[in-house]
């Protein structure tokens, strides 16, 4: 069986109902996963939207037409023109420049919650869920105390106890975020403790940290993503929610929900100058939620 | 009997959560960088009145013994005096929840009217166009910032078409009109027979349930579908289908009555949701209650109401989804 | 009554173009016991549910014929499906755990299918489904009828089940593998009362099983299918004569006491048996 390397051959290894090899299973299983996950036009439209949006963030300073700092008292509360493409705010900075500008703290916000989330959610699923017994115990009442708060409010009473600003936003939407990730990583961990292979990494000799970062860590991934990704939405709207209600990041940074604080005044004269940055939190969001609705169709089929 | 010993393992947890509730809160209030002493005596004060402030507080003890001398005054509902008002903070979520309330239950009545419906039609009708419509809508609602949305409804009902009332709860004009029995001013009005000040009471009610009601929906609407479709690849459709019945009742009566039960207890989370949504959309359209509470105080940095608004919100929270469990256990025959 | 078939092929579209779960199935039932073997898979199920259009979402459903009774099924509106479904013929499924609805008493749902094809009111149908429960010789009717299917056995929840689907008095009773998820013991005491029941009301019966021995003895006809065909149909008397290797090969994987066997033969599959008979159209 030899295989030549014209492009359709290449479709019909992927796709044989007869692998010759683990690789090529593998690679088949990857493939059929991309084009399911590629046929879903709303997740693909959402992909394209984070992907501009993200660009649009990193090259703010080259993409951006004015400083988003510059004050102009004369061009106040402009509407949008040849010369400030979506207008200008109360003190006549430029919209367009702020929308980017914000973005990056928007964008950077979300990772940061996102890397700081994820492992900690993982590592407390993971050991109440592998060892079990009193560390379980404990952990999942800790767990559920805090999932006993409503999410923004619990956000609020810690950034105003610490101070208002970025930093505290961030981790207190950690503070807020981590149960559900634990919560999931106990289960899927829960559920893979049992298993033969899992039995048989152990006779082979391995050690609990080892059979926990190789062999269930991985297998918890997938579902974690389609998590993070679900989840991405809900924590831009917490943070522009912080922001709006004066909690977050402080102007005249422009964040998106702060612009819209200061900006809600003008709703009923001048609507475009709160509502655009509105716009631009429900896009990303909303791209977000498509992104996720679609991997979680793709690779996670049985919770939809 | 089997029923009421796993409502009794739900309840068993209750007392440790609630303890883990106040904890959270106390240590919040604990770790901040404000001088509670300061805020209350004021900076001028000489250091005498400072520090006898301080011994009055109990601040010199260890953290241990402060939490003792807390749990003890919640017990007898004592969360302290609100700076701002100059009321305890009690008296002001007495007089705030209410309103939050109301809010929310207006709300939850028009996302579940509305949601739970699309939800069915949307699973019934899945893969069509109107499951497509029906799917942005609710992730729209998901992905929508509350306040944002506060602000459009305001500017177009309010401003440009004059639909709706302003922002507040009530007009001026009929500011203490009716007596407060249970703080609610819709059942007041009723209770007092005033129905000027009810159909007033009713307009301003209106748009704020509206919008909060737009989140609780996509979340309803969304729960349904999903549900749903579980409920029509069962097997048991196949055989209602099969004895005849009509689409109609194979939909509402054999797979809808099969979720029914797990859609009242999302309806109880999505109760308990409400009241964080309420805080923003009572800071937009000024609604005087519990959230609005919380976010001025919190701007004043008026330590003991944001964390007694806190703490009530979180303990309702969890009264919620008690009652979901509670009311899972209770109605669906299977558990057992 | 008469279920005419000719020429039925089911097919379901997937990412590589339609896959066909039945090819060119004829079939023709009159008031008989017909029973279907095959293996899963086979069509025997989709074949049977076709009768009553009841295939799953995205089933693409052709045929040159296909009728109940003279109604052409093909073209039959809802209404007109609904008073062949139930009133005229029943179907039965293969586990009662999830074939009946978990959140409805047995009793209730006895009576809806009463109710729903009889004239009656509530005390009536309470009365029809007591004596239904009576005639599936249950014991206690009082007791099952109050009692939600995961408070039932299995073979408890299949008489309610062919109590619920005898309550319009159907002219054929399709029973899809109605003891696979049964106890041995269980499954002879059902199909020794579905035999019964058969014989009494003088209906018909499309049995659906891969219990090939059981059905033979048990049906007056068998058709074998095999990946969506018929390959065989035979009397219940002929199995001796089958001729298609595999029907031949069904029967030799058995055991028997009366000629035992050192070993027992492992069926060789033969691909052009997939392809049906020379010259027919590949569907």
């Amino acid at each position: 069986m030899s295989t030549t390397t014209s492009p359709q051959t290449w479709r019909d290894w992927l796709l044989t109902d007869t692998p010759a090899s683990r690789a090529q299973a593998a690679w088949g299983g990857r493939y059929r996963l991309w084009r399911d996950f590629t046929a879903n036009k709303l997740a693909m439209a959402g992909l394209a939207v984070i992907v501009a949006m993200a660009l649009a963030a990193l090259l703010a300073p080259l993409l951006a037409p004015y400083d988003p700092g510059v004050q102009d008292l004369t061009n106040r509360l402009a509407r949008p023109s040849a010369a400030h493409w979506l207008g200008t705010d109360e003190l006549g900075r430029d919209l367009y420049a702020r929308i980017l500008f914000g973005g990056r703290v928007t964008l950077g916000m979300v990772v940061a919650v996102v890397a700081l989330v994820a492992p900690l959610g993982l590592a407390i699923g993971c050991i109440a869920g592998y060892y079990g017994g009193i560390a379980d115990r404990l952990l999942m009442r800790v767990t559920d105390v805090f999932l006993a708060f409503p999410r923004l409010i619990l956000a609020l009473a810690f950034v105003a106890a610490i101070k208002p600003g970025i930093t505290s936003a961030i981790f207190a939407i950690v503070l807020t975020a981590w149960p559900p990730y634990a919560r999931l990583a106990r289960a899927e961990t829960l559920s893979l403790r049992g298993t033969d292979f899992i039995a048989a990494v152990r006779l082979t000799g391995a050690g609990s940290a080892r059979i926990v970062l190789r062999h269930i860590i991985p297998l918890c991934l997938g579902s974690l993503v389609v998590r993070v990704t679900l989840d991405m939405s809900s924590i831009i709207l917490t943070a522009a929610s912080l922001g709006f209600l004066g909690m977050g990041a402080q102007p005249p940074s422009p964040e998106w929900g702060a612009m819209i604080a200061t900006a809600r005044r003008f709703i009923l004269d001048q609507w475009w100058v709160p509502t655009i940055p509105g716009v631009a939190i429900f896009l990303i969001s909303l791209a977000f939620n498509l992104l996720g609705d679609g991997l979680r169709d793709v690779l996670d089929p049985k919770q939809r | 009997m089997k029923r009421l010993k796993a409502l009794a393992a739900t309840t068993a947890s209750v007392p440790i959560t609630l303890f883990g509730l106040v904890l959270v809160t106390f240590l919040i209030g604990r770790v901040m960088p404000i001088d509670p002493v300061l805020a209350i005596v004021g900076d001028r004060a000489p250091a005498d009145v400072v520090a006898a402030a301080r011994l009055e507080l109990g601040l010199d003890r260890p953290l241990y013994v402060q939490f003792w001398i807390y749990l003890g005054k919640l017990a007898v509902g004592d969360l302290g005096r609100s700076v701002m008002t100059s009321h305890t903070v009690w008296e002001d979520i007495k007089r705030f929840f209410p309103a939050t309330m109301e809010l929310a239950t207006v709300a939850i009545i028009f996302a579940a009217g509305i949601g739970i419906p699309l939800g069915v039609l949307a699973a019934v009708k899945q893969g069509s166009r109107v499951d497509h419509v029906i799917r942005v809508v609710c992730l729209a609602g998901h992905s929508l910032p509350i306040f944002v949305l506060a602000l459009l409804s305001l500017l177009v009902f309010y401003a440009t078409l004059h639909w709706a009332p302003g922002p507040g709860r009530q007009d001026i004009l009929f500011d203490d009109q009716v007596p407060s029995i249970t703080n609610f001013l819709t059942v007041d009005a009723l209770l007092a027979r005033d129905w000027e000040v009810l159909r007033d009471a009713v307009a301003h009610l209106i748009q704020p349930a509206a919008v909060l009601a737009y989140f609780a929906m996509a979340f309803i609407a969304r729960m349904t579908r999903a549900f749903m479709l579980d409920a029509l690849a069962g097997e048991y459709v196949i055989t209602a289908r099969a004895k005849g019945l009509s689409a109609a009742r194979v939909i509402w009566k054999h797979a809808f009555g099969n979720i029914a039960v797990r859609l009242i207890t999302i309806m109880a989370l999505t109760y308990a949701g409400l009241l964080e949504g309420a805080v923003v959309t009572e800071t937009v359209f000024s609604w005087p209650g519990l959230g609005q509470y919380l976010t001025i105080s919190l701007l004043n940095a008026d330590m003991n109401a944001v964390l007694g608004a806190t703490l009530v919100v979180g303990i309702t929270y969890l009264a919620f989804n008690l009652l979901a469990d509670m009311l899972y256990k209770l109605l669906d025959p299977r558990v057992s | 009554m008469q279920v005419d078939i000719r020429n039925l092929s089911i097919a379901f579209p997937t990412a590589t173009g339609l896959s066909h779960a039945v090819r060119n199935v004829s079939l023709t039932i009159g008031n008989e016991k017909l029973g279907i073997v095959g293996e899963s898979g086979s069509g025997k199920s989709l074949t049977a549910r076709s009768i009553l259009r009841l295939l799953p979402r995205g089933a693409r459903m052709t045929a040159d014929k296909l009728s109940f009774d003279g109604i052409d099924i093909l073209k039959a509106d809802e209404s007109a499906m609904r008073a062949i479904r139930g009133k005229r013929a029943g179907l039965i499924l293969q586990d009662p755990k999830y074939s009946l609805n978990p959140v409805m008493t047995a009793g209730a749902q006895i009576a809806e299918a009463w109710r729903m094809h009889r004239k009656g009111g509530a005390r009536e149908a309470h009365e029809g489904a007591m004596d239904l429960l009576a005639q599936v010789k249950i014991n206690d009717p009082a007791r099952v009828f109050g009692a939600y299917p995961h408070e039932l056995s299995g073979g408890m929840g299949q008489r309610v089940m062919i109590a619920m689907m005898l309550a319009p008095d159907p002219e054929l009773l399709i029973a899809d593998e109605p003891t696979s998820a049964l106890d041995a013991t269980v499954q002879a005491e059902i199909l020794r009362l579905l035999e019964d029941l058969v014989a009494r009301r003088g209906m018909a019966l499309i049995l659906i099983s891969h219990d090939l021995p059981l059905v033979s003895h048990f049906c007056d006809r068998v058709a074998v299918m095999y990946a969506g065909r018929i390959v065989e149909e035979l009397g219940a008397g002929e199995l001796a004569q089958a001729k298609h290797p595999y029907t031949r090969g069904l029967l030799e994987c058995l055991p028997a006491l009366s000629h035992p066997r050192p070993r027992l033969a492992v069926m060789k599959r033969d691909p052009a048996w997939a392809e049906g008979p020379p010259g027919a159209p590949l569907a």
